[in-house]
């Protein structure tokens, strides 16, 4: 069997904890992240991505003792996304372990450094990571740092850009499907998979592996979900755990 | 003594971080040509293009000093995707030749069926050579996470460890004498990469 479709978690972290976010606001202390990680590696996991949530949003530096760290324990791809703004800190990621850097508000403000780490560590290597929110009208409205600042850039606008930039894959995220477990936002994965031939991730708003289904049926190429993997239960009890209905080969 | 080739061709650390979980106590990202030649088992790692590959071991003269390891010295050398593909002797995507270490050529993946390049993602293999040493314990259930938009054609088949299928049957592990090419990435593929690297550590001189 090939092209099987992965099943990604997405970790956010502010400073050295690990975070889960509501529609990208009330950030929930959920645990250790090296823990998370330690538990995920366990259950081979296909690839896991790391957010920095506050990082772009507040300027801070990339916690590059907390991604080593995590590097040191994690045996599958590693993405990382959060305040990356030199070219110095994609060589640094690389070296420390992780394989994808992730952009978000370089895409739109700072595209140089998307095309310079394409060009220094090849498109698989490189992400873009689009946050959406649907207008009252209707319309989806990219944004940037962590979802506060609003960008004018229309659709046709950012598919051009991607294909410009020559990334590898994109991860799609909707602000108001952030952690309500409510389903993907179908269509907005139909309209960008149907317009670009790059692998696209559907993020935000996966509660079970049905979810996962229909984002594939829609276009995705692969899969990402944080609360699904964390919590457990109405109440949202904590508990790391995983499962991918696409990986049923393998020990 | 473990060297891993340090020749600016990405990501180098993930492949140390395995062996010291593992329990490898020397292990150094180095371009230093003494230690790598002192060294018992040198894994040439890469992630980019085959030219840049080529141009970055040429310049730092580890070209020369790979060969005298393997040939020479005839101990185990393991390249990790494009450090697999360098081993050969060319590839589709450049025009410099490669070490010539073992006899095969890469090509860019000729697929016709809606399936992407770069070949990225977990993909199971198909064991060809179940006696070779570098495959011990594993087996057809085992996966492996791969980034490659070219592959491998190897016209002898006593050479082909190991297929994967995408699009059609590629080779994805390859060995002569004490040389051996992976081209996914043992070191970002849990306890199934983690089998594979220990098997190759356990591999002494020829």
């Amino acid at each position: 069997m090939y092209n099987r479709p992965r099943v990604i978690p997405v970790l956010g972290i502010i400073d050295d904890d690990l975070v889960k976010t509501t529609k990208y606001t009330n950030p929930r202390y959920l645990g250790d992240p090296i823990n998370a990680v330690k538990i995920f590696n366990g259950k081979y996991v296909d690839e896991l991505v790391i957010t920095d949530i506050r990082a772009s949003v507040e300027n801070k530096p990339i916690n590059f003792e907390l991604l080593s760290h995590i590097a040191q324990q994690a045996f599958m791809p590693l993405g990382y996304g959060g305040g990356i703004k030199t070219f110095e800190e994609v060589k640094k990621l690389f070296r420390i372990g992780f394989e994808k850097v992730i952009f978000n508000t370089a895409f739109i403000d700072n595209s140089d450094l998307i095309k310079r780490s394409v060009e220094y560590a090849g498109s698989q290597s490189v992400v873009v990571s689009l946050d959406f929110k649907k207008s009252i009208t209707g319309k989806y409205v990219l944004y940037a740092k962590s979802g506060t600042v609003k960008s004018n850039m229309t659709i046709p606008d950012i598919i051009s850009r991607l294909i410009e930039l020559n990334v590898g894959e994109v991860v799609l995220n909707v602000i108001d499907k952030d952690g309500t477990m409510s389903g993907y936002d179908l269509e907005i994965i139909k309209i960008i998979c149907s317009m670009i031939d790059v692998p696209v991730i559907a993020n935000s708003g996966a509660k079970d592996e049905s979810d996962f289904y229909q984002a594939i049926n829609s276009g995705a190429h692969s899969v990402a979900a944080s609360s699904m993997f964390v919590y457990f239960g109405k109440s949202k009890a904590v508990l790391v755990t995983y499962n991918s209905p696409f990986n049923k080969g393998g020990k | 003594m473990i060297t891993i080739i340090d020749y600016d061709m990405g990501n180098v650390g993930s492949i140390k971080n395995m062996l010291e979980y593992l329990g490898f106590t020397d292990v150094e990202i180095s371009s230093d040509q003494e230690r790598i030649l002192k060294s018992t088992h040198v894994i040439l790692p890469g992630v980019g293009s085959f030219d840049e590959g080529m141009k970055n071991l040429e310049a730092r003269k580890l070209d020369i000093i790979l060969k005298e390891f393997a040939l020479i010295l005839k101990k185990p050398l393991l390249g990790i995707c494009l450090g697999m593909q360098l081993l050969g002797n060319s590839s589709e995507e450049g025009i410099k030749k490669g070490l010539g270490l073992i006899d095969f050529y890469n090509i860019r993946f000729r697929l016709n069926n809606g399936l992407k390049v770069p070949h990225m993602g977990w993909n199971t293999i198909k064991i060809i050579n179940s006696h070779n040493p570098l495959l011990k314990d594993l087996d057809n259930n085992y996966r492996y996470y791969f980034v490659h938009s070219y592959h491998a054609v190897c016209d002898d088949e006593n050479q082909v460890l190991l297929t994967a299928n995408y699009g059609y049957d590629v080779v994805v592990g390859i060995n002569q004498g004490n040389v051996y090419g992976v081209q996914f990435h043992p070191e970002k593929s849990h306890h199934f990469g983690m089998k594979l690297l220990q098997n190759f550590l356990g591999i002494n001189n020829v």
